[in-house]
């Protein structure tokens, strides 16, 4: 038995599926199958969504749509005395590495386009392993899922530096900063991403893994 | 530890412990308080007991709701630039997305940092409070707790101080910018929900509130 060690299930952790019960993803109570609501905290139990997926899929989607505007249109209207100018995120950064502060750039490219890219692609890749199988060792896509639902609230802080600098930057003549209509695209990006993540069942990855292990080495 | 075998028996689920991340099936055991039991296989905290915890939760949860308000009183931050100068408070902050479908973003930021990190201190206390002093479980213990669970991702008030941060780098070479007292009680704020949060041990708060 030639196997990596993500995927190698630890002998006598049954499931509680493998047991006949269904546990409770909010209080990890469990009960007998087919039990329809906790009796301690009061949630709906499922052994395994099965509309899990389609809600990932809905919500990811929702969030790829409303990504495309937040990149297309200006995320602040800044007006000085001599200017008024338009950018978009990418704009806003590739104006900073050319004023002479890449590392801001860098930051802002990586937190505003690297981090949301990954997060689609992460998102997508689960959904799609939970159902065919992937030669990702569950332990991987476990860590995957866990930094995907942890670093997706993060990216607001876009949002929320667009609302601070319109707040305060409200100077008369001398300078004003205006929010663009990018902010409530990426707004709604950030919030539908997540959905989407918090959608996953990720007892779904840990499934199947038995049945793999036990076969040949099938990619 | 799970032996995998003896698990029905309607008496004995009670005892066991099902990992809300791999479904994995564990017996839950007396854990000693400052210590953590771990899930096997994704490394999951399933119970992290704390010595009077509950006290602990409750004050930094009062101490919580006197910084949002003190935070939403005083100035945040204030700006000067050639001869003019702007402070805006922590509400102007929230929603300053003012005028057609940008309103809806007030909204949600002023949910994200200061609707919700209030509601979350309130429903803590109602569920806390009355186990904490030896009273039974309040009535709504179940859905109060349910619902300081389900918002804890949608509050934001960590975020907003990093982006108060990066705010301030970004406008630090138009303007000078000072902070007001309410930054200093935001980022207090900050610290008390982190902090709240570690000591809060899910397993045992609804093992608490069961009794009702």
């Amino acid at each position: 038995m030639a196997l990596d060690r993500g995927r190698v299930t630890l002998p006598g952790i049954p499931t509680a599926r493998e047991a006949g019960l269904v546990a409770c993803r909010r209080c990890t109570r469990v009960w007998p199958m087919g039990t329809a609501a906790c009796g301690r905290c009061g949630a709906r139990l499922v052994s395994r969504d099965a509309r899990s997926l389609s809600r990932v899929w809905a919500w990811w989607l929702a969030g790829v749509l409303a990504y495309v505007p937040a990149n297309a249109y200006p995320m602040l209207r800044t007006r000085t005395l001599f200017f008024t100018e338009e950018q978009t995120i990418v704009e806003g950064a590739v104006d900073l590495l050319l004023n002479g502060s890449p590392g801001i750039a860098v930051v802002i490219l990586v937190a505003s386009l690297g981090i949301p890219i990954a997060k689609f692609l992460c998102i997508a890749f689960l959904a799609l392993s939970a159902r065919r199988g992937s030669r990702v060792g569950a332990g991987t896509r476990m860590r995957m899922y866990e930094i995907v639902d942890y670093i997706g609230r993060w990216s607001m802080i876009d949002v929320f530096v667009v609302a601070i600098l319109a707040s305060l930057v409200q100077l008369d003549v001398v300078a004003s900063i205006d929010p663009g209509p990018a902010s409530l695209a990426f707004a709604l990006s950030v919030i539908f991403t997540m959905l989407s993540a918090q959608a996953f069942d990720p007892r779904m990855i840990w499934d199947g893994i038995e049945a793999e292990a036990a076969g040949p080495g099938r990619a | 530890m799970a032996d995998g075998t003896g698990f029905i028996g309607a008496e004995g689920l009670e005892g066991l412990i099902a990992c809300p991340e791999c479904d994995a099936l564990y017996r839950a055991a007396e854990v000693a308080p400052g210590t953590r039991a771990v899930c096997a296989r994704c490394h999951t905290v399933l119970i992290s007991p704390r010595r009077r915890a509950g006290m602990a939760v409750i004050s930094l949860a009062l101490a919580a709701v006197v910084l949002v308000a003190g935070a939403l009183w005083f100035p945040f931050l204030r700006i000067d630039a050639r001869g003019f100068w702007q402070d805006a408070t922590l509400w102007e902050v929230a929603t300053s997305f003012a005028g057609g479908p940008l309103l809806a973003l007030s909204f949600a930021v002023a949910a994200a940092i200061v609707v919700i990190p209030l509601a979350r201190a309130g429903l803590i206390l109602y569920t806390l409070a009355p186990v904490v002093f030896d009273r039974p479980p309040a009535r709504h213990a179940r859905e109060a707790f349910r619902w300081s669970e389900a918002l804890r991702p949608w509050s934001m008030a960590e975020i907003f101080a990093i982006g108060c941060a990066v705010s301030l780098v970004k406008i630090a070479d138009l303007a000078q910018v000072s902070l007001g007292p309410a930054f200093w009680m935001f980022a207090a704020l900050v610290v008390v929900t982190v902090v709240q949060d570690r000591l809060v041990c899910r397993w045992s708060v609804w093992r608490s509130i069961e009794a009702a």
